[in-house]
């Protein structure tokens, strides 16, 4: 699809797609992608199974890498700096653009090391400065009252809604500047995801957060920006209030009001 | 894409709903057309009749309420299908209206009937009656644009309300000559002044019921806007 879709002059944009394409081998999966992320919003993939939006949410931080048939061609710029470009070195970008799962991954360790691991990475902290970072952490994913006094037991103790929010507080003790979310919620109960809807809401006061989901209704409860995807195409992107009160194209309406047949 | 939803059941609560909301409106037309039959022919028995059909109309406006509300609880309904709902709870309460104008006027009749005004006095019901028939056919029009979700036909239910206010305004004038003339007619007078402003705001309530049509074809609220406006709004193409 070649519309590109402009954000309102208010927002920034965090991430910009030019022209992405996409492929696995020869399936073309993302056609022609132009796409605004805006800053310190959050922005909802949402689209039948195979649309592409999981797609789409990886090439942000180029987790396509890991298989050799699969290729980018075009631009993603985040910060104006083309991510796609070979030069750049992919764990840099990936410290910047951090990944949370749909199956939560807790590490084979400690709930401190968990989130200890990707911050030894990058940094080079003290003991005290490890623990503060840690307990920051957890604290900004609603986590720490709940393991303050386990931090040394096993993350895969903990619950599923639990499980998930660690790989958060692993996602964000880095310290990125974009979170991505695939589908965060699909293994949870409605408590635990409710708790991370809070979180979500919370996180995007610090965070750009790209979120895809199956859920519309979750769509439209947590994210400011919507973007409906179709067979690798974009077909409508704009603010969530508006797209699911009168979206601009019908194949939107047809998708949100459950007349996809 | 079609136009049914994935899930049959859902499809048959809407159509449910949008089916009460047009018997609603039958009644409530019908209830309008009796009440001016009976000012014009005094007939107490027809304003009675008239009198009866409020219960009903009030019970339809409980139990469709609360068929949108529990729609709106289990299906979480987006866009057009949301309008359509919250339009329709605006719409109910407009005809319920609609059918107390209605009420008002048949008791009203009932009253000149019994002080015995009608043997005594000739009162001018002809021209009460003709703004009537402007009122009744701007409302059964704006039904059957429901009906058929006609944004075309419902911008000139919104049109038409300026003939209907005009009317009323002659009528009042016609009204007040006709008491400076002979101050006996004075208290029937006024009353027949309530009655078509009774049917003056059943034109209103008709165009408000069109304002709905056009949001939930277009989704925009046109309410308080002028009619170029409107015009411009319910004439774009999708």
């Amino acid at each position: 699809m070649d519309a590109k879709v402009d954000l309102p002059v208010t927002e920034k944009s965090k991430i910009a797609c030019r022209d992405l394409n996409f492929y696995y081998g020869s399936f073309h999966a993302l056609k022609r992608i132009n796409l605004d992320i805006p800053e310190k919003k959050v922005t909802a993939f949402i689209g039948p199974s195979g649309c592409g939006k999981s797609t789409l949410l990886r090439t942000f931080n180029r987790m396509f890498e890991l298989y050799p048939e699969q290729r980018a061609e075009g631009q993603i710029l985040v910060d104006g700096e083309n991510v796609l470009d070979r030069g750049l070195d992919v764990s840099l970008i990936r410290a910047k653009v951090g990944m949370v799962f749909q199956k939560p991954t807790p590490f084979p360790m400690s709930i401190y090391d968990n989130v200890a691991f990707g911050v030894k990475l990058f940094e080079n902290l003290s003991r005290v400065e490890m623990d503060e970072r840690v307990e920051w952490a957890l604290k900004k994913s609603a986590l720490w009252n709940e393991v303050k006094d386990k931090l040394g037991q096993s993350g895969s103790g903990l619950s599923g809604g639990q499980q998930q929010r660690l790989c958060i507080a692993r996602g964000i003790a880095i310290k990125p500047e974009v979170l991505l979310l695939d589908e965060p919620c699909s293994a949870l109960d409605p408590i635990s995801t409710g708790k991370i809807e809070e979180l979500i809401n919370e996180l995007k006061s610090d965070y750009t957060v790209v979120i895809v989901t199956h859920n519309m209704q979750q769509a439209a409860r947590v994210s400011d920006y919507t973007a409906y995807m179709y067979l690798g195409d974009l077909i409508e992107f704009g603010p969530t209030r508006d797209l699911f009160m009168k979206p601009q194209k019908k194949d939107t309406e047809d998708y949100i009001t459950g007349r996809f047949g | 894409m079609t136009d049914k939803h994935l899930s049959t059941q859902f499809d048959a609560e809407l159509s449910g709903v949008s089916t009460r909301v047009l018997e609603m409106g039958g009644l409530v037309e019908s209830q309008v057309a009796q009440a001016i039959y009976a000012l014009t022919n005094f007939s107490a028995e027809t304003a009675t009749q008239v009198l009866r059909m409020e219960e009903r109309v009030n019970q339809l406006e409980v139990d469709i309420d609360a068929d949108l509300s529990a729609i709106i609880a289990r299906r979480q309904p987006t866009a057009r299908d949301l309008r359509l709902l919250i339009a329709i709870s605006k719409t109910i309460g407009n005809l319920e209206r609609v059918g107390d104008e209605a009420a008002r006027i048949a008791r009203t009749v009932q009253r000149l009937i019994n002080t015995g005004v009608f043997s005594r006095l000739r009162l001018p019901v002809g021209d009460v009656s003709f703004e009537a028939d402007l009122a009744t056919a701007s409302l059964r029009k704006a039904l059957d644009a429901f009906a058929r979700l006609d944004t075309v036909q419902a911008l000139e239910v919104i049109k038409n309300d300026n003939q209907i206010d005009a009317e009323f305004d002659g009528l009042m004038r016609k009204l007040i000559t006709y008491m400076m003339e002979d101050p006996r007619t004075i208290s029937a007078s006024i009353d027949l002044v309530f009655v078509a402003k009774a049917i003056e705001r059943v034109g209103d309530h008709a165009k408000n019921l069109a304002e709905q049509i056009i949001y939930i074809v277009k989704g925009q609220d046109v309410r308080h806007n002028p009619v170029e406006t409107v015009e411009s709004i319910a004439l774009t193409r999708n």
